[in-house]
């Protein structure tokens, strides 16, 4: 069995297609190549601003690299084909924006029960509903997380920068990997487009994980089991004659679909549960600035963490205390870091292109003597420096 | 009993015999579907290991995935042939067929059926029409024939059905066939051709569902229905010279098409072939 991408000829191809240093492209573009570096060898999508450049970035270099690019009649279809791709062995993505996320959900359930790796990047835009179109928003940090439904875990990373775009897109990818679970990059139409400076690494600096595959006949029949006690099953990949059983429904260990036992159901997704919450050395990840000695903390995420940053270090400048602190892993939410930070300032600022809704989640872990606030703007225009350092300013 | 059958049965080795007996009902036309699928691979000699079979939600899902010993795919409503097409790009010299239902394949998955026709990819789906909503209780379906009685269309049903092997055909299939289930000899030896063809294959099955759509339209024994569809076949060459009117309510069975166009996944692979050779990229 072979993961696609994995091959020594892929390394090569690479080393001869992207050379090392530095570019001037858009976020979007970033977040392919990064697909690229991270072994992605199969994409399937449909066109939707703001996210349309990812496609058309793999449409131009998958087939020079012997990947694939797919363009499907609609989102669920994309969906459904990566997922079908996965379980042949390749490492798959795909991208949306918006109505197209809405559209995926089912199918991202899907991937969850049936734990097939995939990445979805969705470049979110304004909404509700068509809302503006081309532009940039925070507003499906819950979709990502809920959109889905029944019980379910999801792991979602959300890029700073068009250069953290390229990595973060990789270590999607990885966790992906590892874990055998779909996993979400909350991307956004305001970083998509913007271009800048953007540092392509040589690929021997990037460092790529594989899914766990069958040590044996033994585990490989049972495809949903938890050999190792991590949680996570070895994935016996379709075409090498272990007659695998993929289904959406409740299964046992050995695939086979069971609905009527209360117990098979409260295994399966306890466990798939737990393989997220005990592996969270694999996913989780935040950025701290000035956070240790903060009296006032900003939390922000995705395209606001940099205004953010802006407005902390001028706050600093004036002589506030001001910290910041941006989880790039926004689902599972870092609470312990969060609960921590909460204890020792006064006030937290929750700054988001939304009309309020990671503050919910930081809501969960700050007493109620701080004063939470939210510091929310919509409308597709990024917060700037000034409108957040504002807002620091009227609670110093 | 049921266990003197399975052991007499000569084609159990195709079966998961530990998801038997099937959920089916007494008298369901998916038996025989999953007969003459297992007979056509067993004619053709297929190893079930160069088998993928993927199929989507309802009755006629069940056929195949779990009962089918091979790898078996068994996704969300509607969208069985988008997951087979990703499928069929990363195993392009295994055999992929769906085995699903009219309401999940033609009905919500109409879109995907239609463009993997257009495209031509090479997987084979067969596809079965029990005009009407099994599993979920004899609703109303888009294959509904006018003026039958379901749960949905207590009255009458005033809708018109979609025919879906001429659909399929004039999207692009490669191969398009119909039979009833009272036609066995003939759909195992289209289910034969079309797992051979190189590109989109259909073979549209009209079944009976004695429980929820015989015994709400006078034909609650199977018997009945499969007498019905006999009586109400008409061979395409017929079928052709007959006006509408005289086709309302008749089965058209047979070889829609049989024909050869660029299959998507080899073009797939000539275009990367291409793309490599103008870059430079083919291995030293």
């Amino acid at each position: 069995m072979i993961i696609r991408g994995d091959e020594p000829e892929q390394v090569r191809l690479i080393k001869k297609l992207y050379k090392p240093g530095n570019y001037f492209m858009q976020g979007n573009e970033a977040v392919a190549y990064g697909a690229i570096f991270a072994g992605c060898r199969f994409y399937a999508g449909y066109p939707i601003t703001p996210s349309s450049e990812i496609a058309e970035t793999m449409a131009r270099e998958l087939p020079k690299l012997g990947g694939y690019y797919l363009q499907m009649e609609d989102e669920i279809g994309s969906i459904a084909a990566m997922v079908g791709a996965s379980w042949t062995g390749f490492k798959v993505m795909t991208a949306t924006a918006g109505p197209g996320f809405s559209l995926m959900q089912e199918n991202l359930g899907y991937a969850v029960m049936t734990e097939t790796p995939l990445v979805l990047v969705d470049v979110q835009r304004s909404g509700p509903s068509t809302g503006q179109a081309t532009k940039g928003a925070q507003g499906d940090f819950f979709q990502a997380r809920w959109g889905t439904h029944g019980d379910h875990p999801i792991v979602a990373v959300s890029p700073t920068s068009g250069q953290d775009a390229f990595w973060e897109t990789i270590r999607a990818f990885n966790i992906a990997e590892k874990l055998r679970t779909p996993v979400v990059v909350l991307f956004d139409g305001v970083l998509a487009h913007t271009r800048e400076q953007i540092r392509i690494p040589d690929v021997e600096e990037v460092e790529i994980a594989y899914r766990k595959l069958p040590a044996n006949e033994e585990e490989a029949r049972l495809p949903f089991g938890d050999p190792h006690g991590d949680g996570v099953p070895p994935m016996p990949l379709f075409g090498h004659g272990y007659f695998t059983h993929v289904t959406g429904s409740t299964h046992k260990e050995n695939g086979l679909r069971d609905v009527y036992t209360p117990e098979v159901h409260d295994r399966l997704v306890r466990r798939i549960h737990r393989k997220i919450e005990q592996n969270r050395d694999v996913y989780e990840k935040y950025e701290e600035h000035f956070a240790d000695d903060a009296e006032i903390l900003v939390v922000s995420w995705g395209v606001t963490a940099r205004p953010a940053l802006g407005a902390v270090l001028k706050a600093r400048e004036e002589g506030i205390k001001a910290g910041l602190f941006v989880p790039k892993t926004v689902h599972p939410f870092p609470g312990e870091r969060m609960k921590q930070l909460g204890k020792k300032v006064r006030a937290v600022l929750v700054a988001e292109m939304n009309l309020g809704q990671m503050i919910l989640e930081v809501q969960r872990f700050v007493n109620d003597d701080v004063l939470l606030k939210g510091v929310n703007k919509i409308g597709g225009v990024p917060l700037t420096v000034e409108e957040i350092l504002r807002e620091i300013r009227g609670v110093a | 009993m049921a266990k003197e059958i399975y052991s007499k049965y000569p084609l159990i080795k195709y079966l998961r015999k530990e998801a038997l007996p099937t959920a089916l009902c007494p008298g369901c036309g998916g038996g025989t579907v999953l007969n003459a699928f297992a007979n056509a691979v067993d004619g053709l000699k297929i190893d079930p290991k160069d088998l993928v079979v993927v199929s989507g939600i309802g009755c006629s899902a069940w056929i195949a995935s779990p009962y089918f010993l091979a790898d078996t795919l068994h996704t969300t409503h509607g969208r069985a042939i988008a997951f087979a097409t990703g499928v069929k790009v990363g195993l392009p010299d295994k055999k992929v067929v769906v085995i699903s239902g009219d309401g999940d394949l033609a009905s919500i998955g109409g879109n995907h059926l239609l463009h993997a026709a257009r495209r031509n990819i090479d997987i084979t789906v067969i596809l079965v029409n029990n005009m009407i909503y099994g599993m979920t209780g004899g609703q109303v379906a888009p294959t509904t024939p006018f003026g039958a009685k379901t749960t949905t269309s207590p009255y009458r049903n005033i809708e018109h059905p979609l025919n879906i092997s001429e659909t399929v055909a004039a999207a692009g299939a490669s191969y398009v066939a119909r039979w009833t289930t009272a036609h066995v000899y003939q759909l195992i030896e289209s289910i034969k051709k079309a797992l051979q063809v190189k590109g989109f294959s259909l073979v549209e099955v009209v079944s009976q569902c004695p429980v929820q759509f015989g015994r709400r339209n006078r034909m609650k024994e199977p018997a009945e229905m499969l007498r019905w569809f006999l009586k109400n076949s008409v061979p395409v060459s017929k079928a052709k010279k007959m006006k509408p009117e005289e086709l309302e309510g008749k089965f058209v069975i047979g070889e829609f098409v049989n024909r050869e166009r660029p299959e998507f996944v080899t073009e797939l692979n000539k275009l990367i072939d291409e793309v490599q050779e103008h870059f430079g990229l083919k291995g030293e």
